[in-house]
C-alpha cells in the first residue's frame, strides 16, 4: 500500500443547527486519483474548503506529508504544497500565460544598474517547460489568456500549481464547462499529473470522468463519508446508488 | 507554434490591413485630423501651433496618465479635476506668500510646489481607503472627493475665482518657466537654447519657434516614467492583473486593497503636477483649472483604447487622446466654428473610440477561435 500524503479523521463541521461534516474520516495515498462525490450539500465542498483552509473544523485533525494543517490560513497550505484549483481558475485572463504562471511571484531582472523590471521572457520560457511536462503545447505564448480554449486555460492552472511544487492538487468540477474534446484534454492532464506522483482529489458530478480517470471513489452523502470504494468495486450503478443512497434504510 | 504560423500566414492582405487600422485607428484618425485642419484652417499648419497644442494637451495628458492606471483596475477617478485646482491654488498661494513674507523666490517655489504636490495627495489617499478598504465604488467616492476638493480649493482662494496679485519677480520667473521653451528656432540666428533672445525686431519675432517648451518636456518626463512603470514593473503587471481578476490577484498573494491605495494616490500625483504647471503657466492660482479637463482626461484614456471594463489598457494611448482632443479644439476654433460644437465633437469621438475598440477586439477573439 502506497504511502498516505494526507488525512482527516473525525473532521466536524456545523453551520448553526446543520452538521455539514459528521466525523469524516478521508485519505490520499500518493500518485492516486481519488473522485470525491455526492449530491448538492453532501458535504463534499466542505470537505475540501477545511482542507484548503477557507474553513475551520469544529473537530479532527488534517495532516499533510506529516505535518498538521488542521484550522490553518489558505496562504499557508497552499505553502505546504496544496493546490486547489477552482472552477472559476483564478486567472488573470488579460495576461499571457508567463504572466499568469508567476502571478504575484514575478521574476523580476535588474536593468540600467538599479531599475527593477519584469523578466517576462524569463517566466515565458518557464511556463513552457512545466506545459511540455504536462504534454500541452500553447501556440503563441505572448496569447493572452482570453484567447486560449477553457481546456488550455485549465492547463495553465494546473501548470501554475505544479510549477510551485503542489504536492497535492484539488481540482472542482475541472470538465463543467468545456466542450466533449476538451474534457478528453483535462482529463488527460490529470493522469499525466498522476503520472508524475501528484496525487489529485477531483469533484465531479460527471460520471463518465470518475470512472475513466478515478483510482478510487468517496462518497459522500449528509456529511458522512458513505462508501470508499477502490477500483474495481466501482461502477456508474454502484456510485448512483451510493450517491442518492438506494437501499440504505436510514434514508 | 505551428499553428500560430498558420492561422497567421492564412490572414489576407485586406485582413492584415484591417487588423493594423483597428488597433492603430487612434493614430491614422490623429493623422488624418492634422492633415485636414491643415489643409482646411489657415495657419493650422505651423510649428508654433503645433508647439502650442502640445501645450494645452498637457492638462489631460497628465490627468489621463494617472486616470489611465485607475480605469485599468476598472475603477474611475472623478475627483481630479478639482485636484488640479487644489494643487493650483496651493501652489500659487504659498509661494506668494512666502516671497511676500521674504523668502527668496528660488527656495520659495521649491517649497510651495512641494507642498502643493503633497497637499495633492490627500484626496488620492482617502480616495483609496474608501475605495480599497471600505469598499466604498470608486464612481461614489471619488464623487464625493470631487465636492470636498472643490469646497477645499475655494476655501483657500477665500472665495475667489483666482489667487492673483503674484509679486513681480516671482511672476516673470513663472512666466519664463511655464512659457518658455528649452530650444527656439529663430530666423537668422539659428537655434537658441533656454530663452527667446531681447530685443528682436517684430518681423523676426513672428518667426521664432517654440520646439521644446518646458511643460511639453515636463510632462514627456512623466508619461516616459508611469509608462515604463505600467509596463515593465511588477506594480504595473499587479495593476493589470487586479483590473483582470481580483480575485484571482488576491489568491496570488497580491495585496490588493494596498495596490489600490497606490493607484489613487498616483491618480491624483499627476493632477497635482498638472495643478502646479497651471499656475506657472498663468501666473496664478485657479481653482477651477482642471474642472473642464476631468471628463477630457475619461475621454483621452478611453480613446486611447483603455477598456472602461478594466485589464487593458496603455499610457501612450491615453496620451494620443488627449492630443486628438487638443488637435480638435484647436483645429475648430482655427475653422471658425463656434465653441458649443466642441463639446458634441468630442463626445461623438468617444463613443466612435469605444465602439472601434469593442469591434477590435471582437475581430481578434474571432480570429482566434478559428485559427
Amino acid at each position: 500500500m502506497a504511502e498516505i500524503i494526507l488525512s482527516a479523521t473525525g473532521v466536524h463541521k456545523h453551520f448553526g443547527g446543520l452538521i455539514a461534516l459528521n466525523s469524516v474520516d478521508f485519505q490520499v495515498e500518493r500518485g492516486e486519483v481519488v473522485a470525491l462525490l455526492g449530491d448538492n450539500g453532501a458535504g463534499k465542498s466542505t470537505l475540501i474548503k477545511c482542507i484548503s483552509g477557507v474553513y475551520r473544523p469544529e473537530g479532527g485533525h488534517i495532516s499533510f506529508d506529516g505535518q498538521d494543517i488542521t484550522g490553518r490560513a489558505p496562504s499557508a497550505i497552499r505553502d505546504a504544497g496544496i493546490e486547489t484549483i477552482y472552477q472559476d481558475l483564478a486567472l488573470a485572463e488579460n495576461l499571457d500565460v508567463g504572466a499568469n504562471v508567476f502571478l504575484g511571484k514575478e521574476k523580476k531582472k535588474t536593468i540600467l544598474g538599479f531599475i527593477r523590471v519584469t523578466d517576462d521572457d524569463y517566466m515565458r520560457q518557464e511556463a513552457v517547460k512545466v506545459l511540455d511536462r504536462l504534454d500541452i503545447h500553447i501556440p503563441s505564448l505572448k496569447q493572452r489568456l482570453v484567447n486560449l480554449s477553457g481546456g488550455q486555460r485549465q492547463a495553465v492552472a494546473i501548470a501554475r500549481a505544479i510549477y510551485w511544487n503542489a504536492r497535492l492538487v484539488i481540482m472542482d468540477e475541472p470538465t463543467a464547462a468545456l466542450g466533449v474534446p476538451e474534457q478528453r484534454k483535462v482529463l488527460a492532464l490529470v493522469r499525466s499529473l498522476r503520472d508524475q506522483g501528484i496525487p489529485i482529489i477531483l469533484i465531479s458530478h460527471t460520471m463518465t470522468d470518475v470512472l475513466e480517470v478515478a483510482d478510487r471513489c468517496v462518497v459522500m452523502r449528509r456529511g458522512r463519508v458513505a462508501a470508499n470504494l477502490p477500483k474495481g468495486q466501482f461502477d456508474a450503478e454502484i456510485l448512483v446508488k451510493h450517491i442518492v443512497g438506494a437501499g440504505d434504510l436510514s434514508a | 507554434m505551428a499553428t500560430a504560423t498558420a492561422s497567421k500566414s492564412t490572414l489576407n492582405t485586406r485582413d492584415r490591413l484591417l487588423d493594423i487600422l483597428a488597433k492603430g485607428w487612434a493614430y491614422f484618425f490623429l493623422l488624418a485630423m492634422v492633415l485636414f485642419f491643415s489643409a482646411t484652417g489657415p495657419g493650422f499648419f505651423s510649428v508654433n501651433n503645433f508647439s502650442n497644442i502640445l501645450v494645452t494637451s498637457t492638462l489631460v495628458a497628465l490627468m489621463a496618465i494617472g486616470q489611465t492606471y485607475v480605469v485599468i483596475t476598472s475603477g474611475i477617478d472623478l475627483s481630479i479635476g478639482w485636484t488640479v485646482g487644489l494643487a493650483s491654488v496651493v501652489s500659487a498661494r504659498s509661494m506668494r506668500d512666502l516671497v511676500n513674507g521674504g523668502m527668496d523666490i528660488g527656495p520659495a517655489m521649491l517649497l510651495g510646489v512641494s507642498m502643493a504636490l503633497l497637499v495633492s495627495l490627500i484626496p488620492g489617499i482617502i480616495n483609496g481607503i474608501l475605495i480599497a478598504r471600505v469598499k466604498v465604488p470608486a464612481f461614489i467616492a471619488t464623487l464625493g472627493m470631487y465636492g470636498i476638493v472643490r469646497g477645499a480649493a475655494f476655501l483657500l482662494t477665500d472665495g475667489q475665482q483666482v489667487i492673483g496679485n503674484l509679486p513681480d519677480g516671482l511672476r516673470e520667473v513663472l512666466r519664463a518657466l511655464g512659457n518658455g521653451s528649452l530650444l527656439y528656432y529663430v530666423p537668422e540666428q539659428g537655434f537658441v537654447w533656454f530663452a527667446r533672445p531681447d530685443n528682436l525686431p517684430p518681423q523676426v519675432i513672428r518667426g521664432v519657434a517654440s520646439l521644446l517648451p518646458y511643460p511639453v518636456i515636463v510632462t514627456a518626463v512623466v508619461v516616459v516614467v508611469f509608462a515604463f512603470i505600467l509596463g515593465r514593473t511588477q506594480f504595473g503587471r499587479h495593476t493589470y492583473a487586479i483590473g483582470g481578476n481580483p480575485d484571482a490577484a488576491t489568491r496570488a498573494g497580491i495585496n490588493v486593497k494596498n495596490h489600490l491605495l497606490w493607484i489613487y494616490v498616483l491618480s491624483a500625483f499627476t493632477a497635482g503636477i498638472a495643478g502646479v504647471m497651471h499656475s506657472f503657466r498663468f501666473t496664478a492660482g485657479a481653482p477651477q483649472a482642471g474642472e473642464a479637463a476631468l471628463l477630457q482626461s475619461v475621454a483621452a484614456v478611453v480613446i486611447g483604447g483603455t477598456s472602461l471594463f478594466g485589464g487593458e489598457g496603455k499610457i501612450s494611448g491615453a496620451v494620443i487622446g488627449a492630443v486628438i482632443i487638443g488637435v480638435l479644439q484647436t483645429g475648430l476654433v482655427i475653422l471658425n466654428v463656434d465653441s458649443i460644437w466642441q463639446f458634441i465633437v468630442v463626445g461623438v469621438v468617444i463613443i466612435v473610440a469605444v465602439l472601434v475598440n469593442q469591434a477590435q477586439a471582437a475581430l481578434e477573439r474571432l480570429r482566434t477561435t478559428n485559427g
